[in-house]
């Protein structure tokens, strides 16, 4: 789609987008580029020289069991997470959107932890669960079952994706509920009419014609939790214990924080790149379809 | 829904009273903490009403900091925050939607390259470029600064794209009719694509001060200072140290003052954060 009237003028569109481009060119693609470059090289203890090296640093990565484990905690944080937040946030969207009074009270009450700070949650949730002071712990104690999330892996996984969970229910149930209330009436009293009932109606017309929200929240849930659970992770866990909890995102930072190996830190983020445009071309893909819906 | 079914209608009233049980049980429990002495915490047996020394623990957080583990006071972080979050936000859409301007108003070489260029941005974000970002913001001796903590955050392929979305919609008629008048076309920006834009821009705002204020990683690697950290910050560094030290009920009177103004913007301009959500999502 193009602008019929438009403006001649040499200059002045490069100077509108000079700032914007100036910056993206300083501080997206530049370290990008760095970071692929590095991915390639291996450098000395000391960092004074560095070798090209070829895909080197990849097969080292790939050979590290480390690697391997934080894959599959990132998997299973994400399943987790998303398989949680999106059918609980589905069932409270599906109860609000029931004609009953107090249906946009509900909503307000529902959508505030969206701006909680990652950080923050993982601090509160902290806080009711530490072993010795968190009363939730405490209660969880009393009924007799042990709960140490600094010490036992599975206890700090269920800990970071209770944290995360509670941050992206309200994410989900907003787009979930606009979702519903786009669905017009006339299919759901045809369907009454011809006698199906409220669970029938649910899984034969509401939940399909709900599918392509469902995908893209789904998408949009293993973006958040790749990426805007590092806040929730370092302040619980700080990807411990012994790494249970470290997703691929912490184990660049922690890699590179050491300053061990910065090849190995490059070459695990050239990865998440890789992966990062396989989600954002799975979700534009979507996107495309959604319009000629 | 079609039928009227009192048993069922009370059944999801049940159910969504039980979920905001949940989702606000967290925030209950902070203040809570944060209204009551040390040692009562510390117990792990906290009694789940408020305690009476809300008046102090809350001055003395934002006022004198927390005295063991870090000396900041919360006011101070909460001020770097709070220019941090602006500076992202405003930045953000100043920047946006000049350049989605240049993109949908001119034609000139390259215009779909720079296009491009922005819009792959998205698949770019920070941590899959953490530390060469970081290392270019120190050889510019950035860190420590506002400027090292906003300007890498600044560009926005999100915002760029919504705004061109919204150019496109807005008629060809306008345009001409400021040409006849003789206007060009910075006047014509501020006159009147600026003006129709300012919907989108509240919608953007919220989303973009959420972002800003919320930033984790970045400022954990830009600031080093007890005097540039950002109060998301300030709450790990309370925490960070051994159980004992950590003196939680400072800690709880800070997150909460972590939340206040982010879930204030959200409840007060509840239809424009909502808008904004979907806006960026498309």
């Amino acid at each position: 789609m193009q602008k019929r009237a438009i403006y001649d003028s040499k200059l002045l569109p490069y100077l509108l987008l000079l700032p914007q481009l100036a910056i993206v060119l300083i501080f997206f693609y530049w370290p990008a580029s760095q970071a692929v470059y590095q991915s390639f090289l291996l450098e000395d203890a000391f960092g004074l020289h560095s070798e090209f090296v070829w895909f080197e640093n990849f097969e080292h990565l790939f050979k590290e069991p480390d690697y391997w484990r934080s894959f599959v905690v990132t998997a299973v944080f994400s399943i987790a997470v998303a398989a949680l937040s999106l059918s609980l946030a589905l069932l409270f969207a599906v109860m609000a959107d029931r004609q009953i009074r107090g249906a946009n009270a509900y909503k307000t009450f529902m959508i505030w932890p969206y701006a909680v700070a990652p950080a923050v949650a993982g601090v509160l949730w902290l806080f009711m669960f530490q072993p010795s002071l968190g009363v939730v712990a405490q209660f969880i104690r009393g009924l007799g079952i042990e709960w140490n999330p600094l010490l036992n892996g599975t206890h700090a996984m269920v800990l970071v994706v209770m944290a995360a969970t509670w941050k992206q229910i309200s994410y989900n149930f907003l787009f979930f509920l606009a979702g519903l209330q786009s669905i017009p009436r006339s299919v759901i009293e045809a369907a009454a009419i011809d006698g199906a009932g409220a669970t029938r109606r649910f899984w034969t017309i509401v939940f399909p014609l709900l599918s392509p929200t469902a995908f893209f929240l789904l998408v949009v849930n293993v973006v958040y939790v790749f990426f805007d659970t590092f806040g929730i992770i370092d302040a619980v866990t700080l990807g411990g214990p012994s790494k249970a909890t470290s997703t691929l995102v912490y184990k660049v930072y922690d890699d590179g924080r050491a300053g061990a190996n910065l090849g190995s830190s490059a070459a695990q983020s050239v990865v998440l790149m890789v992966m990062v445009i396989a989600l954002t071309a799975i979700q534009f893909k979507y996107i495309e379809r959604k319009v000629h819906y | 829904m079609v039928e009227k079914r009192p048993l069922s209608n009370l059944v999801a009233h049940l159910v969504l009273l039980t979920g905001i049980f949940v989702v606000a049980f967290p925030v209950y429990l902070t203040f809570v903490a944060s209204t009551r002495e040390a040692s009562d915490i510390a117990a792990g047996s906290m009694p789940l009403i408020p305690g009476s020394l809300l008046v102090e623990n809350y001055e003395r957080a934002l006022f004198a900091g927390s005295g063991r583990v870090t000396t900041t006071p919360v006011s101070i972080m909460m001020i770097n925050s709070l220019v941090m979050a602006l500076s992202i936000a405003i930045g953000k859409i100043a920047i946006s939607i000049i350049s989605a301007y240049a993109i949908v108003y001119f034609r000139f070489p390259l215009r779909m390259t720079f296009f491009w260029l922005i819009f792959i941005t998205l698949m770019l974000p920070v941590e899959v470029r953490i530390f060469p970002t970081y290392k270019i913001v120190a050889d510019l001796g950035l860190l420590d600064s506002f400027a090292g903590l906003t300007i890498p955050l600044i560009a926005s392929a999100t915002a760029t794209l919504l705004f061109r979305q919204f150019f496109l919609t807005i008629p060809d008629e306008l345009v001409e009719a400021s040409k006849i008048d003789g206007a060009g076309p910075l006047r014509f920006f501020w006159d009147t694509v600026v003006p129709l834009s300012r919907t989108n821009m509240a919608a953007l705002f919220v989303i973009l001060f959420i972002y800003g204020w919320n930033q984790y990683l970045w400022p954990l690697l830009i600031t080093t200072s007890g005097s540039m950290e950002t109060i998301i910050i300030g709450i790990k560094r309370m925490v960070v140290t051994s159980d004992a030290a950590t003196e939680w009920h400072l800690v709880m009177a800070t997150a909460m003052l972590a939340m206040l103004p982010p879930v204030a913007v959200v409840l007060l301009m509840q239809r424009w954060f909502v808008k904004g959500l979907v806006d960026t999502e498309k």
